[in-house]
């Protein structure tokens, strides 16, 4: 009942709300007639539309001729080229240490985010549809699953830089666990314990490869010798006196993951917080691509007596390919874009190691005291240009597609 | 040992009649790991966000806020850590320590001031309690410590403003946009459309220069509709509201118009209720976008009073190293609420976003 | 009282032309039907009256008085969708209120009237449903209801019965027509199917590509059609058409030598035909005109190729020697069987009918 009487409150409040909003536009509309309306209807968007989308895009064109700090356009003097010429003019691509430094800064950023995007794009596509694969099975509580993975999608980049940080600091999460675990392993394998569990474990693994193994080789199974192998072969690895000092690790030396630039490190960190934030998205369109497949197919394929794996290149694949152009378009963009999770994670360091391009941008023309705004406009339109390029592809693929 | 075949089988079984096969059990093992992944760095981090600042310096990794126990002096003055004196012949005693002496500490009995004696400190453990200190969270919303420190109750405020104006704003006057381009015949409609489906490909961040530009020239820079206005016409809200009002058939419309409903008495009245669907996908789209913003709010709002929680959350990172306790729990604020809405309209927004294939 | 007329009006759509120049008076209180095959303009021109669609071209006059720019809303029109376009969200008395509370009548005046209409449709145990609640005779009620309501002067229907199964048109058919002879509004209804326009109609408009081919009594439409294709139309089972050549043209009767043999004459106008002789005719005549004859002294002879047994009634289909198919309904039951050849008389000559082959014009009957 209350649900009910909150109900019609809701309707009474919505029907007022439309007739106390219906004067003005019904006087507008006897004005100037009910097709025409669709003008007035279109009014606000546009205006916002032209104002905050169209109007800055002419205007980035014309600002990346200017030169100047002003933010008013007035007091911006035209340079010309000038700074396509700085951004451009280096030795060489390859190595922007040769650039001036808004080059130096450009070509840093556009090499990280090429790099970071060669890497990543892949291996998001491929996790994601590993994991869509697999809950497309027959699996229980899909949707809860579903849900989980794709939770991290909902937080906001900060809050993912943020608990990252916290896990990947020197003192963080991420160092205390490893501690542990190493101090844990090396007192297992110095305790009694390690002889008999080890022992067994790999005499288990043992057994499995090798009757496999014997099954292959003979037309004859032969499981007691592959057991009492196996047994052997585990008992000897274990007791042999060398092992124990074989697999005590060496004590361990907290890593700075963020900031320790020898071994790639911030660059792995922010490829995988990226993917960690972003894989659920793309794996929710693939599952639904996948769960568009219609079953009967399947099941016409298993009279047919297509084996699964034929299946899977000939039905599946094929007919999810549109879904993953436009997953693999959609990451693209997308992973040319990143800012704010690696912005807030390292703030494009340790040094420039990765810093992207749209920081560099960013950092052009709002941050220190030279407010680069021709800079950061003639990057945004070679930026664009690029977009532009990927987009395009992306049409003619499938323009292609659907012709053929 | 493992053929391409057997990865295949692992990938595509779909069929699990009867008993699990070794593929399930890899499937099920699979999706654990994951599962790991994704959610004990954030249930960590919840509860983390209970400790103590001094557990947080330790940087103790166990998962629960332990605190040690602590006893007041005979005098009141301090407080003494409490520890477990295991003797060498199994019995135990609870101990104040009072200090170091070499190897030894200075204990007395818990309860027991006379007299203070010395145990060979390897004998002793620390006596810890499970206590989630709420303080992390009370003190930089409500307590003493709350503007000094992280203008909490602010930042929330800004951030809830701007979400739910832009969001409010942005179903109107999309919904707006999407009917007139759905549902009238007039000259240049399919140009319009085209042009704002285009609009979806120009990515917002090579714009950020001259639409600070054209945003401070309106005097809304460190203003909050500095954020929103730009926000509200999304290429991606009209797209979206146009395919679904498309489907709602004309004849309902020309009945309206027949019982004498004006355009936007048919708009208000007949259009929204029928687009709730739609709207609500909307909704939620632009709750989380605007919720998690923060390039652009980083642009426009430069003065603390603005910031939102995202820009406040940063910010703070990078200042207060040493307040992990208040960091760590204004995080887990900042995520509650997405998170409720996410556990409460979970089903409804998977599936609308992965119909919409939009994010 | 609200009379209806239209005025040469036309339509295009872009360069496409859908209406072409249509002239109708209704006078108050008539059910006119606008019947014609689908692409015809009959939905067109129903729109146009109800001010949904512009008009390009001509007058729509209702009480003697131009609409032609005035909103649907202000014309004081009711309409029935083909798909009762119930709002779905809205129960059912807020749908029939919706209309009312939009013309700002009172509170009290919206309840009286949709409590009468709803009793007058018996829909009044349905008033707080969704229109997905209901069946498909029940959404038909609301939508008339909704149309009832509105105390309008002229009811359009647009084919308000395609949704429906067969019993259930036949009895809303009943329904409808009940409604107007209690309303004594006038009603214009559009459908394809020329059984419900001779059942329900005063008059009859039958349309074809956007021309008004005859407009006209139910009865007058059968027996006296205009054109080729308005005899074809109307009727059930369909006219059977033969083709022949006028063989002679005395006054009051044109002979047709028909290309399947023989020679019949039909009762026509005086002048009708004169000069036509040698020119390509059609005959038509209705299958329940036909009588069965000898095999030698019919007008022509047709093989069986098929005899339909209802019982009350019998259809028999063959071919004439000239390859022409042709039916035959006989009351009652019959003894002829499939290949048996048999002659036919074809009906009086004042029931037969004679088309121009190439313009479809009839050849007009004495009055």
């Amino acid at each position: 009942m209350a649900a009910s009487s909150l109900n019609s409150w809701v309707a009474g409040a919505w029907k007022a709300l439309g007739d106390l909003l219906d004067g003005p536009f019904a006087a507008v509309q006897r004005h100037i007639g009910a097709h025409r309306m669709a003008y007035v209807f279109l009014l606000p968007n546009l205006l916002v539309f032209g104002l905050f989308s169209f109007w800055p895009m002419i205007l980035n064109f014309y600002i990346a001729f200017t030169g100047g700090q002003s933010v008013i356009l007035g007091e911006r003097p035209l340079v010309g080229f000038e700074n396509f010429r700085e951004l451009l003019d280096c030795p060489s691509y390859l190595d922007p240490k040769t650039c001036p430094v808004a080059g130096y800064s450009f070509w840093t950023g556009l090499w990280n985010t090429l790099f970071f995007a060669a890497v990543q794009v892949p291996i998001m596509i491929v996790v994601a549809l590993v994991t869509a694969l697999i809950l497309n099975r027959n699996i229980r509580g899909r949707g809860l699953w579903r849900a989980v993975y794709f939770y991290p999608v909902m937080l906001s980049p900060v809050v993912v830089a943020v608990i990252w940080d916290w896990i990947l600091k020197r003192r963080g999460i991420l160092n205390a666990v490893l501690d542990d675990a190493v101090t844990g392993w090396n007192g297992f394998v110095a305790s009694g314990w390690f002889a008999p569990v080890a022992g067994a474990v790999l005499a288990l693994v043992l057994y499995a490869g090798l009757s496999r193994l014997f099954c292959r080789l003979n037309a004859i199974c032969r499981l007691k010798w592959a057991g009492v192998l196996a047994i052997g072969l585990a008992a000897l690895a274990v007791l042999s006196p060398g092992t124990p000092a074989l697999l005590t690790l060496a004590e361990y030396r907290p890593v700075n993951w963020l900031i320790d630039q020898r071994a790639g490190w911030p660059m792995f960190w922010v490829i995988f917080v990226y993917t960690w934030g972003h894989l659920g998205f793309y794996m929710l369109i693939l599952l639904a691509g996948l769960q568009a497949i219609p079953r009967d197919l399947y099941e016409a394929a298993e009279m047919d007596g297509t084996s699964k794996s034929r299946a899977f290149w000939r039905i599946t694949l094929p007919l999810l390919m549109p879904t993953m152009i436009v997953v693999l378009v959609l990451s693209l963009i997308r992973a040319f874009q990143v800012f704010d999770e690696i912005y807030v994670l390292t703030g494009g360091g340790p040094g420039q190691a990765t810093k992207m391009i749209i920081q560099h941008i960013y950092e052009s023309a709002f941050i220190g005291d030279a407010k680069r705004y021709g800079i950061a406009a003639a990057s945004s339109v070679l930026v664009a240009a690029l977009l532009m390029v990927l987009t395009l592809m992306q049409l003619a693929i499938t323009r292609k597609r659907a012709g053929g | 040992m493992i053929g391409a075949g057997d990865v295949v089988t692992f990938l595509t079984r779909t069929r699990g009649r009867g008993r699990l096969h070794w593929s399930d059990w890899l499937a099920y093992g699979y999706l654990v790991a994951g599962l790991l992944i994704v959610v004990l760095p954030i249930v960590w981090m919840f509860l983390s966000s209970l400790k103590s600042p001094g557990a947080l310096v330790e940087n103790d990794p166990r998962i629960l806020p332990y605190e040690q126990i602590t006893v007041p002096a005979p005098d009141g003055s301090r407080t003494f850590g409490v520890q477990v004196w295991t003797r060498p012949d199994g019995t135990r005693l609870d101990v104040a320590v009072v200090g170091p002496r070499g190897l030894n500490a200075r204990v007395f009995e818990v309860g027991k001031p006379e007299p203070v004696f010395e145990v060979p400190r390897s004998q002793l453990a620390r006596k810890e309690i499970v206590s989630p200190r709420w303080e992390n969270y009370t003190e930089p919303t409500i307590g003493a410590t709350q503007s000094r420190t992280f203008n909490f109750l602010r930042y929330f405020w800004n951030s809830t403003f701007v979400t739910v104006v832009a969001t409010l704003l942005t179903l109107v006057v999309n919904a707006m946009a999407a009917f007139a381009l759905s549902k009238y015949r007039f000259r240049g409609r399919d140009a319009m459309a085209l042009v704002i489906v285009a609009t979806l490909l120009i990515p917002p961040t090579v714009i950020l220069v001259p639409l600070f530009m054209t945003v401070s020239k309106l005097g809304m820079l460190n203003s909050l509709w500095g954020v929103i206005i730009p926000a509200i016409a999304t290429p991606t809200g009209v797209f979206l509201l146009r395919q679904y009002m498309l489907t709602i058939p004309d004849e309902l419309l020309e009945a309206a118009r027949m019982d004498a409903a004006s355009e936007w008495k048919i708009f208000w009245r007949i259009m929204l209720p029928l687009s709730l669907p739609a709207l609500s996908v909307l909704a939620i789209l632009s709750v989380m976008w605007r919720w998690n913003d923060f390039m652009w709010p980083l642009i426009v709002l430069t003065q603390s009073e603005v910031f939102t929680l995202q820009l406040g959350l940063s910010t703070f990172k990078g200042e207060l190293n040493d307040n992990m306790h208040y960091l760590l729990a204004m995080t887990v604020l900042t995520l509650l609420p997405v998170t409720l809405v996410f556990v409460v309209l979970q089903k409804h927004i998977t599936t609308g976003i992965a119909n919409t294939g939009l994010k | 009282m609200a009379t209806l007329d239209l005025k040469s009006v036309t339509k295009s759509f872009g360069t496409a032309k859908v209406i072409h120049g249509i002239d109708l008076s209704i006078a108050h209180g008539e059910f006119i039907v606008f019947v014609g095959p689908s692409g015809c303009g009959k939905s067109t021109l129903l729109r146009m009256i109800a001010g949904l669609e512009d008009v390009s071209g001509g007058e729509i006059a209702i009480d003697g008085v131009s609409v032609n720019g005035v909103p649907a809303a202000e014309r004081g029109l009711a309409m029935v969708f083909q798909s009762y376009a119930l709002y779905p969200h809205m129960s059912v008395r807020q749908n029939l209120s919706f209309g009312l509370e939009n013309m700002k009548m009172p509170k009290a005046d919206i309840a009286r009237r949709v409590d009468d209409a709803a009793r007058m449709l018996r829909i009044e145990p349905l008033m707080e449903r969704r229109p997905g609640q209901l069946s498909g005779g029940q959404r038909q009620r609301v939508a008339i209801g909704r149309a009832v309501v509105r105390e309008p002067k002229i009811f359009l229907f647009d084919e308000p019965l395609s949704n429906l199964d067969a019993e259930l048109r036949v009895q809303m058919r009943v329904e409808i027509g009940n409604l107007h002879q209690r309303l004594g509004n006038t009603m214009i209804y559009v459908t394809h199917d020329q059984v419900e326009a001779m059942t329900m109609a005063d008059r009859i408009a039958v349309l074809k590509d956007g021309r008004l081919e005859q407009f006209g009594k139910p009865l007058d439409l059968y027996n006296r059609p205009a054109s080729l294709f308005v005899a074809g139309f109307i009727g059930s089972p369909r006219m059977n058409f033969l083709d022949g050549t006028v063989a002679e043209a005395a006054a009051g009767t044109v002979s047709v030598a028909l290309k399947a043999g023989g020679t019949v004459g039909v009762d026509c106008t005086p002048d009708a035909g004169q000069g036509d002789v040698g020119a390509a005719v059609k005959l038509g005549i209705r299958p329940e005109h036909i009588s069965v004859a000898g095999a030698s002294d019919g007008d022509v002879t047709m093989t069986v190729s098929l005899t339909e047994q209802l019982g009350g009634e019998s259809y028999l289909h063959g071919l004439v020697p000239s390859g022409e198919a042709l039916s035959v309904r006989l009351a009652g039951q019959t003894a002829v069987a499939r290949g048996d050849v048999i002659g036919l008389r074809l009906g009086a000559p004042d029931l037969r009918h004679v088309f121009d082959a190439a313009s479809g014009a009839v050849y007009p009957h004495l009055a």
